[in-house]
């Protein structure tokens, strides 16, 4: 069912418009606009459907006027022309009381820089929306409850906002968005603003939160790596109009034109990629006090040439080799200390692909991913890149 | 040379004199005329709050204000040294026999400051608010800002009489300017975004006032009325020309007796009760945070 439908939206900034918008009428293009009546052109004739339930992601560049799209279909900016029909109703002619009403119960939400109030504690700021609607105190403190927990901020409530990391400011963002139950959401560069760890940790939380809450998202971003996470379908604007529109993987392997292909491009998936992401759990490996026999033996089963040894507190030792132990195995000596290898590379979970290569190349044993204690966390041959990088093509 | 200092003028202008002069007394005497009854009535009643205010003040005696500001001072600073400073400050006013003038300075400087807040907190809204109105707004401040505050006293006269009535007009007029400007300031200075997130909830215009911006523009709008006691507090000595008594009264007595040192005394006094409302306010300024 469609949630949202949008014609021919358009957007022309400035006082003074109408000759702008004449000119543009004319299919004049936007420069010249903007040199001959100082008018910029935001957006330019936009369509789109949006469907109950999906989470529809709009990607471009700064400058590309997807916050401006955002904008305008809650109406914070009023579009110059163009229609809007939200369950179908046509909001554009809509009076400004209705419109407040509409805000209000169907639309929440969430800012790139947070907008958090600082003068009002965590739970005021998730009551906000439902204050202003009129609902009384011990009711909306309820529901701004339950909201706060979905987002994992329960114990937080009474706290002021700038006692809060950014991500946490951004969970009352989505919490204060949540509380008014709206039916869709609008998240306008929602974690542009966090750091790469947290921002993913919102992004499986918000994946989470929808698969419950089945809400109508529209997500604006300038990331690729999180339109393709997050995104049911995505479209892809420059300077104002949609260049392309479709899923991820329509995208992905058929860029409809240079600018998709180059944004495509700059994705560069080593770099996404790090060790934990690629490696193996190192499921087989030795023991200090394992025989020779017994090393043989796991190596012939798990049908490797070569076996991390660690200690009983699962640190790393160093490696064996399966001819090593079969050569000491004739000997007749019992103890592997001897044969163990200490010449490894052993690399943080963080360390991004692009850097383990290198590392690849000059080495005949696998690497070893470890924590910081050294112990053992899982193992990267050459083939994990490969099918690291081939999985994250497909995807 | 000679001319000049006696204050004759020779410099005169080929082309007849543009009589702005003439114009405002012309003015001023139509609605002098004309509303000479809403004036008196104003007058009337403005003088009778001011003088309940000194009266309830006057009841008590001066020991009981004394602890009472100096509870106050603490309560709101919460610093040991400011109530200390309260009580010394107030001690030292009541030995040098100028209580009953504190009290009336007092109670004009806090009643036209509430006269200057209740109107000009609504009008600084409105320039916030309204670009056209701040296009007007603000070159009139400019102008009442620079015009010298005697000017207001002439006019004030026949409008209200001889007194304290007059005296409150002028200050207000005088003091008003900056409780205009920085609640207009406080609001415009509110983020962007929050607005923007105000109204994306739905807001309607109050509850965007009342809810995100005055409550974002608090500090400045405080230190907005913080130099609005302190304006309305250094035009005492010149309402006391026009008959407001008080401790600019007792400067104005020392002036024209050339009592140099009962006019330090009095001037003492001003600058106790400025401090200590100086600091009171700025308590409250920087409490809510």
């Amino acid at each position: 069912m469609v949630k949202i439908k949008v014609e021919n939206l358009v957007k022309i900034f400035g006082d003074n418009y109408k000759k702008a918008k004449e000119m543009f009428d004319k299919g004049i293009p936007k420069e010249e606009i903007l040199k001959k009546t100082g008018h910029t052109v935001g957006v330019g004739g936009v369509s789109f459907k949006v469907y109950e339930g999906e989470t529809l992601v709009v990607m471009g560049l700064s400058g590309s006027g997807k916050s401006t799209l955002l904008r305008l279909i809650n109406r914070l900016i009023e579009p110059t022309s163009g229609r809007i029909y939200v369950d179908g109703d046509d909001i554009t002619g809509m009076s400004q009381k209705s419109l407040l009403n509409l805000r209000r119960k169907k639309f929440g939400m969430v800012f790139q820089k947070f907008a958090i109030f600082p003068h009002r504690t965590v739970i005021q700021n998730v009551e906000y929306g439902l204050e202003i609607q009129g609902i009384l105190p011990e009711q909306r403190r309820k529901k701004s409850e339950e909201a706060l927990e979905l987002v994992g901020l329960k114990e937080w409530g009474d706290k002021y906002p700038k006692h809060l990391s950014g991500g946490m400011q951004q969970r009352v963002g989505l919490a204060r968005a949540l509380a008014i139950d709206p039916d869709i959401l609008l998240m306008d560069e929602a974690f542009s603003a966090l750091d790469p760890l947290i921002r993913r940790e919102m992004q499986d939380e918000l994946i989470d939160i929808q698969s419950r809450m089945k809400k109508t998202i529209i997500f604006i971003t300038h990331d690729l790596d999180e339109a393709i996470k997050l995104g049911d379908r995505i479209i892809l604007m420059k300077d104002g109009v949609v260049v392309q529109e479709g899923t991820s993987e329509e995208i992905l392997t058929n860029p409809s034109d240079e600018y998709v292909e180059k944004f495509i491009e700059h994705v560069d998936m080593s770099k996404v990629l790090t060790a934990q992401a690629i490696m193996k759990s190192a499921e087989t490996v030795g023991f200090l006090k394992d025989g020779p026999r017994t090393i043989l033996r796991k190596i012939q089963e798990a049908g490797i040439s070569s076996i991390f040894v660690v200690d009983n507190q699962h640190k790393i030792q160093g490696i064996v080799e399966a001819e090593d132990a079969a050569s000491i195995i004739k000997k007749g000596e019992k103890d592997i200390k001897s044969i163990i290898s200490r010449n490894i590379k052993t690399i943080s979970p963080e360390m991004p692909l692009n850097d383990l290569l290198p590392m690849m190349v000059d080495t005949k044993y696998p690497v070893a991913v470890v924590n910081d204690e050294k112990r053992l966390l899982g193992v990267i041959v050459r083939g994990s890149i490969i099918a690291g990088l081939a999985k994250r093509g497909v995807e | 040379m000679q001319d000049l200092l006696k204050g004759e003028w020779n410099n005169k202008m080929p082309i007849p004199k543009i009589p702005i002069g003439n114009i405002i007394e012309a003015g001023i005497e139509w609605l002098t005329k004309n509303f000479a009854g809403l004036t008196r009535a104003i007058s009337q009643f403005t003088a009778s709050i001011i003088d309940a205010f000194i009266d309830i003040l006057m009841f008590f005696p001066p020991w009981i204000i004394i602890i009472v500001t100096t509870f106050i001072a603490w309560y709101i600073t919460k610093k040991i040294k400011i109530a200390f400073l309260t009580i010394l400050g107030l001690l030292l006013i009541w030995n040098l026999d100028l209580w009953d003038a504190t009290i009336i300075t007092l109670s004009l400087v806090l009643f036209s400051t509430v006269i200057a807040v209740i109107i000009g907190i609504p009008i600084g809204i409105f320039a916030a608010l309204n670009n056209r109105a701040r296009g007007i707004i603000m070159p009139i401040l400019d102008f009442m800002q620079t015009m010298p505050a005697f000017v207001y006293l002439i006019p004030a006269i026949p409008f209200f009489g001889l007194g304290v009535v007059s005296a409150t007009f002028a200050t207000v007029i005088f003091a008003i300017p900056p409780a205009i400007r920085l609640t207009a300031l406080g609001i415009r200075q509110v983020a962007p975004e929050l607005i923007e997130a105000s109204d994306a909830f739905g807001s309607t215009r109050m509850q965007k006032l009342i809810k995100v911006q005055l409550p974002l523009s608090y500090q400045t709008i405080m230190a907005g009325v913080n130099q609005t006691i302190m304006l309305s507090l250094s035009m005492v000595v010149i309402a006391a020309m026009i008959g407001a008594k008080g401790l600019g009264g007792e400067v104005w007595k020392a002036i024209q007796r050339f009592r140099p040192g009962m006019g330090f005394e009095a001037g003492l006094g001003v600058v106790i009760i400025a401090i200590i409302l100086d600091r009171i306010t700025q308590g409250v300024r920087s409490r809510r945070t």
